[in-house]
């Protein structure tokens, strides 16, 4: 049925923010200052800014309205594949906001900062120890952020012995935020094959390595959802290249607690705090992503570095000051990494502790590959088991079924899940990945098997009107995104009066 | 563990159906040699929330909030009051708890903001598109210098002596792996004369206004100077609440504005996460870094909204995509976003004047003190003292008087005896007095 309003029960359309403002209203209430001119050297602003005038509950109305068009974690199974979607507690969320973290500022005198500074420490203390390296720095700010710094802290090392490396090994099924920084960081990415059973090709490894290597990057466990059975193998070999072995640890959460890759010959790795401890991932970030050192690698970390001094914690913040050996290469950003996101992930480390972490990651495995055996059987799994924290799919089981992974993801929609990961990674056909993370509870689990099993079973049995076109019961149908980019519309434009009299 | 929904009787089943005798069977991938038992980790048993509350709150008791006495800090991060909605708003499970939105039909929310955001930040700095937000002002102006050097296929950036010293090497860090930069000395108080640096082989000039001291900068001559020989001015803005009272830099002719977002909506969080703003003249969108967010139609013909031009991001082109960025600050870019809704015009410009005036105020006070001088004879809410003595001891003695009496320039590596001061509406006339009276006695 079609309502007079246009919306649909709990489910409100709603116009822009400049749609609903107009002038003579605010949400805050200020008093008129009249400044003059003396200390701003003619440069006061001439026109209006163009925001529109809202007070505080249509402000809150627009947003409440806007969050209702989201799927979250929070509200139900998210099986995106390499993200991580585990359940984010709010304790941690209620920590991050303690004044004495919020309210702190980043250039605070020091001995106002201690706390902070100690904070860090056992931060870093936490993720030395769970991944048996060396050395932290705290400061990229998301994973990529992390990986173009390990690549950074690589290229200072091959300076300081004398040498020029100019390419960087990766794997086909990486990430693209792999290829994406080595090349941001002005190395040429070269690629190695994968076998048929989805992990490194030694021989195509071997083939590529030599004297103009830099470092090898490797995901592991890999795109695939499988632990790299030859990694020590792949450390000696690429050491014994004079290159560096740079671990992309987007899914350190397989194996934290179990595996550590300071023990695996890893040299550089960085840790999405976003992902293996659960700060939350907020549309979009922000993440966090500290990188762990070899003792190779230590010393070239970029500032700020923390020391530890007679009774108290200090940042080095310039190359003048740094201490004896300590040859940073630079800078990564300004003040010193994603503090609201350390609190967070610490809070979650010690309330998990060694042990619970430990629990996680077994569960997270355990969780994948019971989903693996019990969808196998009607969707086809391109590399034997047993995964590690995803369940990789391809789309063999879809041939000439009218129906393609876009096509059953969407349909999960409808049904009340958010889509797996599709069409990554790259070396698999219509790739579906699925990653159920530790939280969800058996009952979940067995719901989201029985719904997908059902939901191959009615395609394979040409029943495929559900998925012809869908989601049909989302917030909004597929989108044009050709149009999108075709004719790109990337802000509100106010409408053209005189079109708007006609 | 309260965190973990499986059951012992759970994971025996869950494992009877994979097939696998137990758990290490799953694990069996990994290499003997790589084995870590339980006892190979040196780390404390799992605890509950009263334990672990009562653990950080002393590691943040250790802290000197900015709240807890008279604050006059800024130098790139600034105090200012986030209205109690926008913190309530951004916690709702639906922003706080969902990815970037790959999958637009049940994303609307997160998407709608985006572009209601990258409309805003266009309209604050001046310009005609925003992206989706970058990491904070520091990774942007980097992001930034790279862009201008793909755009006008030169090598050299020239970087102000005005620009945070933080934020200089951070594009140090990566622009001089594709090209070169020149960094022109510190000038305090005084805008430098970078039109002589610019030659044909320069991308762009890199200014900001207010600059590092406070001073507010000039930036058309600059402009005409560098398009005049086909380089770019990049405008970089770390108090993005001067943009309500203070000319912006795309009506200044910037091609490429950079901003620090912490001010609207963020806390200051001993320096993370904050909010990277990147706004550009149209020309050049196909050439941007990170999330773009674009309005289009569902199959229905109704409006929405999707992630657009993802050709130039690294999970389609990756080597060659136009930065590494993936995650950005989307939750700090929806806070920012909603506290400028509840300012609106109204409140934002109010706002700016309301911190200019107390800066007024403040610099009014202090330079009146014998032997402090004021030395930015322009300035929005920030400005810089000459002391008589080391302002880095001064910060110090007013530290032990409960006041947090600005960023000493020297912990940025700047001249030992200026005192770079913020004030902002969280100031009150008392506290303006107090600096006043504390700052006399310690000098």
């Amino acid at each position: 049925m079609t309502t007079i309003s246009g919306d649909r029960c709990l489910d409100h359309e709603e116009p822009l923010i400049f749609e609903i403002g107009r002038d003579g209203k605010c949400g805050v209430d200020f008093p008129q200052v009249t400044v003059g001119d003396t200390h701003l050297a003619g440069l006061r602003r001439k026109g209006k800014i163009g925001l529109p005038g809202l007070s505080e509950p249509e402000v809150v109305r627009h947003y409440v309205r806007l969050s209702r068009m989201n799927y979250a974690i929070d509200a139900g199974l998210y099986p995106l594949g390499s993200c991580t979607m585990k359940h984010n507690p709010r304790l941690n969320e209620k920590l991050a906001r303690l004044p004495g973290f919020a309210d702190l500022h980043p250039l605070s005198p020091m001995s106002a900062a201690q706390g902070a500074l100690a904070l860090m420490r056992e931060l870093a203390h936490w993720l030395t120890t769970l991944t048996g390296m060396p050395a932290v720095t705290l400061t990229p700010k998301a994973g990529a952020h992390g990986e173009l710094c390990g690549i950074l802290t690589i290229r200072a090392a091959i300076e300081a012995r004398g040498e020029k490396r100019t390419r960087v090994l990766i794997p086909e099924s990486a990430h693209g935020t792999n290829p994406a920084s080595a090349a941001f960081a002005g190395f040429t990415v070269d690629e190695i094959k994968a076998t048929p059973e989805g992990r490194v090709d030694l021989d195509s490894l071997k083939s590529k390595l030599g004297p103009d290597v830099a470092a090898f990057m490797l995901t592991n466990p890999n795109t695939c959802g499988l632990f790299e059975r030859d990694i020590c193998e792949i450390a000696r070999l690429v050491h014994a290249a004079g290159a560096y072995f740079y671990c992309d640890g987007a899914n350190f959460n397989a194996i934290a607690g179990r595996v550590k890759p300071g023990d695996l010959g890893v040299d550089a790795m960085h840790i999405n705090l976003h992902k293996t401890f659960s700060t939350p991932h907020g549309g979009g970030g922000p993440g966090a992503g500290p990188v762990v050192l070899s003792a190779r690698l230590a010393p070239f970390a970029p500032l700020p570095l923390l020391v530890l001094e007679k009774d108290s914690i200090r940042l080095i913040e310039t190359k003048t000051d740094a201490p004896e050996g300590a040859k940073p290469f630079g800078r990564m950003a300004a003040f010193h990494g994603q503090t609201g996101m350390f609190v967070r992930a610490l809070s979650y480390m010690l309330s998990h502790g060694g042990d619970g972490i430990r629990q996680a990651s077994e569960d997270a495995v355990l969780s994948a590959n019971y989903v693996l055996a019990s969808l196998k059987d009607v969707m086809s799994a391109p590399f034997a088991g047993p995964c590690m924290h995803e369940a990789l799919f391809d789309d063999t089981w879809l041939h000439n079924t009218g129906v393609t992974t876009l096509d059953f993801a969407k349909a999960m929609i409808d049904e009340g899940y958010h889509p797996m990961t599709m069409y990554f990674p790259l070396v698999v056909h219509g790739a579906m990945l699925i990653e159920p993370t530790e939280s969800e509870s058996k009952e979940s689990l067995d719901r989201f098997i029985h719904v997908l099993h059902t939901m191959a079973e009615e395609v394979k049995a040409g029943k495929t009107a559900r998925f012809d076109g869908a989601p049909h019961l989302a917030p909004r149908r597929r989108l044009d995104e050709t149009a999108a980019s075709r004719k790109p519309v990337l802000k509100w434009k106010a409408p053209d009066l005189k079109q708007a009299a006609e | 563990m309260r965190y973990l929904p499986l059951t012992a009787d759970d994971r025996a089943a869950m494992l009877a159906k994979i097939g696998a005798a137990d758990m290490d069977a799953l694990f069996r991938d990994v290499p003997q040699e790589a084995v870590a038992a339980p006892e190979a980790f040196d780390l404390p048993a799992a605890k509950g929330e009263i334990e672990v509350e009562r653990i950080l709150t002393r590691f943040a008791a250790k802290n000197v909030a900015a709240g807890d006495g008279p604050f006059f800090c800024g130098a790139g991060a600034y105090k200012h009051h986030v209205p109690a909605t926008v913190d309530h708003l951004i916690q709702r499970a639906e922003f706080l708890t969902s990815y970037t939105p790959y999958q637009p039909e049940i994303s609307q929310g997160t998407l709608q903001v985006l572009f209601e955001f990258q409309t805003q930040v266009a309209a604050l700095t001046g310009m005609e598109v925003a992206n989706a937000s970058l990491y904070d002002g520091s990774t942007a102006t980097a992001e930034a210098v790279l862009m201008a050097m793909r755009v006008t296929k030169r090598p050299k950036a020239i970087l102000s002596g005005g620009l945070h010293k933080h934020y200089v090497e951070t594009v140090e860090t990566v622009a001089n792996l594709h090209g070169v930069t020149k960094r022109a000395m510190a000038s305090p108080g005084r805008a430098e004369d970078l039109i002589p640096l610019i030659d044909t082989d320069t991308a762009c000039v890199v200014v900001q206004s207010p600059d590092v001291f406070g001073l507010l900068r000039d930036l058309k001559p600059l402009a005409d100077a560098a398009h005049a020989k086909g380089a770019l001015l990049i405008a970089v803005v770390t108090e993005v609440v001067s943009l309500g009272l203070i000319t912006p830099p795309g009506a200044q002719g910037a091609d490429i504005v950079v901003a620090e977002g912490q001010s609207l909506g963020n806390g200051l969080n001993f320096g993370g996460p904050y909010v990277g703003l990147f706004a550009v003249r149209e020309k050049f969108l196909r050439q941007m870094p990170g999330r773009l967010c674009g309005q289009t139609t569902d199959a229905d013909g109704r409006r929405g909204f999707v992630l657009t031009l993802s050709t130039r991001e690294q999970h389609i082109r990756r080597d060659k995509a136009t930065s590494n960025i993936c995650t950005n600050s989307g939750l700090c870019a929806l806070a920012f976003s909603i506290h400028l809704s509840l300012l609106g015009e109204e409140g934002f410009t109010k706002l700016a004047a309301i911190n200019h005036a107390k800066a007024v105020a403040l610099a009014d006070k202090l330079s009146a003190i014998p032997g402090v001088a004021l030395i930015t004879p322009s300035f929005f809410n920030e400005f810089t003292l000459k002391l008589p003595r080391s302002a880095a001891a001064v910060v110090e003695a007013l530290a032990a008087k409960g006041i947090l009496g600005g960023v000493p320039a020297s912990r940025l590596g700047y001249a030992d005896d200026l005192l770079i001061v913020a004030a902002t509406e969280t100031n009150t006339d008392e506290d303006i007095a107090a600096f006043a009276t504390a700052l006399e006695e310690v000098l």
